[in-house]
């Protein structure tokens, strides 16, 4: 797709998500869609390390649940608003995913992606014991009914940009979602994504040519994890009560990956497809049919798709495609 | 003009015809059920209660129905798992308001699952009643909030008070108490309760450590319990620390004259069948037991017969102890309340319950201003003349769970911990 | 407080609980160790294996370790029917390994709702006489709820491993996972090793889900807890080497008794898992893993 076509594209949908919310007077869609762009953006950011460089990452809760309790943080020590509570949860994530990037990227592939998985019961345990966020207890944010910012009444019941407070997270995890996907487009066009692609095909290859490929994963752990944080920043004025268990939980890290497998790891475009195909079955399973058939229906899916189109769902586009020449 | 005429008569016909065919369809469309929706752990750890709970709920409506519904309308109810998953609740109870326009709402079974319903809730102002919540009110301080487990006004620590106070009639009085708790939020906020309780007599804390729930052997932390000497040991856990505690005291055996207080788990048909003999002389809370004075509550026992006619095919507890009454019990008051104000005005409702002493099948029950029990009734029980192992039945004889506290109901005099063993 | 009781029991114990989580990994050692396939759903194929002996227990009062073993062929064949999935579908196509764990993700749920629907949600145990046994030697206590999963644990892991290394299969087996030229060199057709070999891993499952019931009570989904235990001891012991595989199991069991005992038990997890990624920093290999092994 064109560069410009592109942006007048996300420019149009910006506009169009920040309309949907002036329109629809239902709450549903926007609750529902949330939890689905929560999932697609964790997708999206998992993608630039386990995609492009190829380093499987089950430890994507970790930087999700360390980014909500970032905000929680901020939110008690200082009354922290919500840009602020984001803002929190992403820099603590970019600090944490250079941390453990310098810790655990000399690791190869399985290695890594068992490292990662210990970091997220490390991060689990640690937040669990500690009193000040609540601990196993959990902890609350109130939000305010109305929110101004510079004069503007951006929510309100009258009058304001948005009539309530899910409407605006709504809007704005759209925007981070649009924003993830132009920052992978443009990864996957520059220099940068090249050598990340060469790694990803053969580190050994890569090195002996000078690709610096310690530098090039630590920018990608960093990029992934500082989305994954603000991503998590959002969860708790969302959600206004986390707790460990879940703003940590494996299935956070299962969907991540599963996610961006089923739509296909090449380009942005795959986790995206995985996250609407898969989050939106999620959806429609916990509403419609509800109960223990919702988990065979996910897992058969899963097993289903992943065998009969291991490339995913773009892969098989691909492939029926060519059936057609 | 001649009625009798066959062309008059037809048209006559016709507007009678039709009149009474809008006359019986507005009836019909007014006739639309009430929706009652809530979500509901189905699947997941907590799913055990929840379809517990669940059976109960559906008996409610098929007797609230039978007497002719709400305000003359059938009761309907909508619900969907939340798979024990906070981050499902604020979306499923979108779908029931927004998209179901259920009529009322109430929740689901657990603190962590009624916590985030709870902004929805407030904003639309609406009347919403608890199931098994523990102190889920005190930040939102909802007016229209109603919690039906019967802890009493500060629910973290007048859950316990029954129990420390059934302890300070052994002889001698116990000084000293050890601490040990699941990693999990209703756990931790029984034993911070507990705490309060325990300074509150002076009592001196010779250990207080948590534990990760999954963990597979406890001897380890009973023996680290044991060297700490406590007079009294207090356990908040659920089924599965409940559990291994239980096997680890019977394994590793104490000098302690108490075992127990919160352990969750110990109320299930089928762990306390797989436990047997080792619960004697475990002292823990309840809220219903098959002992004779309990049957004041009115038509529990009828309930519980029918709970247990229908539970063997549905997979769950078999007999319907700890949750069955109290969730029928949450609906009953939601029912009664409407039905006494007349109208869905939840305003109204919810000042009729606030100020209202209703019968239930848990007997009476009376809310204060936060929304929870205006006075507690946790009971304290202590295990004893427990034989079999392995049999369900026995548990269903009174004498088994002998309730210590509260005193209106006492059954038995506590008595210190080895001595039933 | 320390005292020569507590450490004695604490070490005890930790034995005990290593013996018991070496029968957990073992099998994963072989499907992801040797293999390279990372069946996540393990710990729920363990889980099913527990829930067999469950019923068989209840309705026949069978003693669960006997259920274990008589399964234990039937699991086999399960096994080897899988892998013939698996090798279709993902690696005769040559994707990555990481590729099969959506589908053993997949296949773990399927598990889990299966059990839900035919078992119900609710906790369930056996009954055995020796499971309130227990024999005292002075200030130790040796549970046999603890003990006997500990044997039996014993007796496979180390049967497992003289397997691998001494009969003409083990060895293949071995030599699948270093050099699949060189077998099939050797006119041995690599794949009928790796299904035995899969095989041969979900049949430890039959019989750890017996010991697992033994230790605890089960519910359907109870196996998620264990999933980053089971990877942590393959990995920390070094893929492909049971004998490390057994090494790591005893290390975290010592740990986790160890340090509930004197410091917490709520500490215990992140220490176990610490030590796994100091382990990995130091030696990225494992413990006994093979030096310059670039696998993965």
């Amino acid at each position: 797709m064109k560069s410009n076509r592109f942006y007048l594209i996300m420019l149009g949908l910006v506009i169009l998500s920040y309309l949907a919310t002036a329109f629809i007077d239902n709450q549903y869609p926007f609750y529902a869609g949330f939890a689905i762009l929560q999932l697609m953006v964790m997708a999206l950011a998992w993608n630039i390390l386990g995609g492009y460089a190829g380093y499987v990452n089950f430890g994507s809760a970790a930087f999700f649940g360390l980014g909500a309790y970032g905000a929680i943080v901020s939110y008690q020590l200082f009354a922290a608003p919500l840009i602020i509570q984001i803002l929190v949860g992403g820099c603590v994530c970019a600090l944490l995913g250079l941390a453990t990037g310098y810790l655990t990227l000399r690791l190869r592939g399985v290695y890594f992606a068992i490292a990662t998985l210990a970091l997220l019961v490390v991060a689990e345990t640690l937040i669990h014991n500690w009193d000040y966020v609540g601990g196993a207890a959990g902890a609350y944010i109130l939000p305010s009914r109305t929110l101004e910012f510079l004069g503007v009444l951006i929510v309100g019941k009258e009058g304001g940009l948005f009539s309530n407070n899910k409407e605006l997270l709504f809007f704005l995890l759209c925007n981070l979602a649009l924003l993830t996907i132009i920052i992978c487009r443009i990864i996957e066009n520059s220099k940068y994504g090249r050598g990340l692609a060469a790694l990803r095909d053969n580190e050994e290859a890569a090195e002996s040519m000078g690709v610096p490929t310690l530098k090039l994963k630590l920018i990608a752990t960093v990029i992934s994890a500082s989305i994954m944080g603000i991503n998590g920043g959002f969860f708790p004025y969302f959600m206004t009560f986390i707790e460990p268990t879940s703003a940590f939980s494996l299935d956070i890290s299962v969907n991540a990956l599963a996610m961006s497998l089923i739509g296909g790891t090449a380009t942005w475009l795959g986790p995206v497809l995985g996250a609407i195909i898969l989050g939106t079955l999620q959806q429609i399973a916990t509403v419609t049919i509800s109960s223990e058939i919702n988990l065979l229906i996910v897992g058969l899916f899963l097993v289903g798709f992943v065998i009969f189109a291991p490339d995913g769902f773009l892969g098989l586009i691909k492939k029926l495609g060519k059936r057609g020449d | 003009m001649n009625i009798f005429r066959l062309s008059n008569l037809r048209s006559l016909l016709a507007v009678f015809a039709v009149a009474s065919f809008v006359f019986v369809a507005t009836n019909v469309a007014a006739k639309d059920p009430i929706k009652i929706g809530f979500s509901m752990a189905l699947t997941g750890p907590l799913a055990g209660g929840g379809k517990q709970a669940l059976i109960g709920m559906e008996m409610w409506a098929d007797d609230i129905n039978a007497k002719g519904g709400i305000l003359g309308r059938q009761v309907d109810l909508v619900y969907y798992d939340d798979q024990t998953k906070a981050s499902n609740v604020p979306t499923i109870y979108a779908k029931l308001l927004d998209v179901d326009k259920v009529d009322f709402v109430v929740s689901g079974y657990g603190t962590n699952l009624i916590a985030p319903a709870m902004p929805l809730v407030k904003q639309r102002d609406i009347v919403f009643m608890g199931l098994f919540g523990m102190d889920n009110n005190k930040k939102w301080k909802h007016d229209k909030y109603f919690q039906v487990m019967p802890s009493g006004p500060d629910p973290a620590v007048d859950f316990s008070r029954a129990w420390f106070e059934t302890i300070m009639q052994l002889n001698p009085k116990p000084k000293s108490i050890a601490f040990v708790a699941a990693d999990a939020e209703f756990a931790r906020t029984l034993k911070a309760g507990a705490e309060v309780n325990a300074k509150r007599l002076g009592m001196k804390v010779t250990y207080n450590k948590n534990f990760k729930p999954g963990t597979p052997d406890f001897t380890p932390i009973m023996r680290a319990i044991n060297a700490t000497n406590p007079d009294v040991i207090y356990v908040a856990a659920y089924p599965g620390g409940a559990q291994g505690m239980t096997r680890a005291v019977s394994e590793v055996g104490t000098k302690a004259v108490a075992f127990g207080g919160g352990m969750v788990g110990l109320q299930f048909a089928g762990i306390m069948k797989t436990l047997g003999p080792k619960l004697n002389g475990i002292l823990n809370y309840d809220f219903y037991v098959p002992e004779p004075n309990m049957n004041l509550y009115p038509g529990v026992v009828d309930l519980l017969k029918r709970y247990q006619k229908i539970a063997p095919a549905k997979k769950v507890d078999l007999k319907g102890w700890y949750l069955a009454p109290w969730s029928y019990a949450y609906l009953q008051i939601l029912g009664d309340a409407v039905n006494a104000v007349g109208k869905i005005d939840h305003a109204a409702i919810a000042k009729y319950i606030h100020a209202t002493e209703f019968t239930t099948v848990v007997g009476k029950v009376r809310f204060g201003k936060n929304g929870e029990w205006l006075k507690g009734r946790v009971l304290t029980v202590q295990w004893q003349n427990i034989k079999k192992q392995g049999d369900l039945e026995q548990f269903a004889q009174p004498g088994i769970r002998k309730i210590m506290a509260p005193a209106a109901f006492a059954t038995g005099k506590v008595q210190p911990f080895n001595s039933l063993r | 407080m320390f005292s020569f009781e507590l450490l004695s029991n604490a070490i005890v114990i930790g034995i005990l609980l290593g013996g018991f989580y070496a029968a957990l990994s073992i099998g994963l050692s072989l499907s992801f160790g040797l293999l390279d396939i990372v069946n996540i759903a393990h710990p729920a194929f363990i889980i099913l294996g527990a829930f067999i002996c469950f019923i068989f227990n209840s309705s026949y009062g069978l003693d669960p370790i006997l259920v274990g073993i008589i399964f234990a062929p039937a699991f086999f064949l399960l096994g080897t029917l899988i892998y013939r999935v698996y090798y279709e579908s993902f690696e005769k196509t040559g994707a990555t390994a990481l590729r099969g764990l959506a589908f053993f993700f997949g296949v773990m749920f399927i598990i889990e709702v299966l059990l839900i629907i035919y078992f119900g949600v609710d906790y369930q145990g056996v009954q055995a006489e020796y499971i309130d046994y227990k024999l005292t030697f002075g200030v130790v206590d040796i549970p046999f709820r603890m003990f006997v999963p500990f044997v039996v644990a014993m007796i496979m892991t180390l049967g497992l491993q003289y397997f691998s290394s001494k009969t003409f299969f083990g060895r293949a087996m071995q030599a699948v996972a270093q050099d699949t030229l060189a077998l099939r060199l050797m006119a041995i057709d690599p794949s009928k090793i790796k299904r035995i070999a899969f095989g041969l891993s979900l049949a430890t499952c039959s019989v750890a889900g017996a010991l697992f019931v033994i230790v605890m009570p089960i519910e359907p989904s109870i196996g998620r807890l264990y999933i980053g235990q089971v990877f942590a001891i393959v990995v920390l012991g070094g893929l492909g080497s049971q004998s490390g595989t057994l090494i790591a199991a005893m290390l975290l069991g010592m740990v986790e008794s160890l340090i509930s005992t004197f410091f917490g038990p709520s500490w215990a997890p992140a220490v176990a898992f610490s030590a796994l990624i100091l382990v990995l920093a130091i030696k990225p290999t494992g413990i006994l893993g093979r030096v310059g092994d670039t696998r993965g």
